[in-house]
């Protein structure tokens, strides 16, 4: 199982702060692609994905057990 | 309070300025960012932000390592607050001392960059007639951004 994080727009499209997700091993860009097959208009060219609260590539592979986060594009300051 | 923090209560800039005071240094910078009322013709009436708090106080934390590299001998502390804040609320405060004031004024205007660049950190907008959560992210950051 991975944990999948969601915020700010994010969020509100999917309704959930966050999910657990049993497809592990998969890589940034398949996670990304389910997302956006799952929850259409998530936007997956805008946002990035943090593996284990680091910035990941995308051909960067997910285990089980890693937290993920999707970051829509920033905004602090 | 931490050197490097989200916050959910109002931020009180001193604590940072004095955090970062130290005798060697002959200069404290300390930006505070707050929240504007007209942007661009249109008026907001509260900002809501919201982060991914661990991943948010490391990236603030890396900021600050690559401050001190770049300008030896600053010290820093930074605070970002989440939450609903009103017009003229502070959002971020950035301290920086050091020696001479060149390094904390360059230093100080790296930061509030480097925030707006990689600290997962979010803005919504709420207006008379509508909201939206506000990006502009421009480029994947580098792994470890840097």
């Amino acid at each position: 199982m991975i944990t999948v994080h969601y915020f700010a727009r994010l969020r509100e499209l999917t309704g959930k702060g966050e999910e657990s997700l049993d497809r592990a091993p998969l890589t940034v860009e398949e996670l990304l692609d389910w997302a956006e097959t799952t929850y259409p208009g998530f936007g997956k060219d805008t946002i990035h994905v943090a593996v284990n609260e680091e910035y990941a590539r995308k051909e960067d592979v997910i285990q089980a057990g890693d937290v993920c986060a999707f970051i829509p594009p920033v905004s602090g300051g | 309070m931490k050197q490097f923090e989200l916050v959910d209560t109002p931020i009180d800039p001193q604590k940072y300025s004095e955090f970062v005071l130290h005798p060697a240094a002959g200069a404290v910078t300390v930006f505070t960012g707050h929240v504007r009322e007209w942007t661009h013709g249109v008026r907001t009436l509260y900002l809501a932000y919201e982060a991914y708090i661990p991943m948010a106080e490391k990236k603030l934390a890396e900021i600050g390592e690559e401050m001190e590299e770049k300008w030896p001998g600053v010290r820093v502390a930074m605070a970002h607050r989440i939450g609903e804040l009103k017009i003229s609320d502070i959002a971020v405060v950035i301290a920086v001392s050091s020696p001479h004031r060149k390094a904390a004024y360059e230093a100080n205007e790296y930061a509030i960059e480097r925030i707006k660049e990689v600290v997962p950190i979010w803005k919504k907008e709420i207006w008379e007639d509508g909201e939206e959560w506000i990006g502009a992210q421009k480029k994947y950051p580098e792994k470890g951004s840097r």
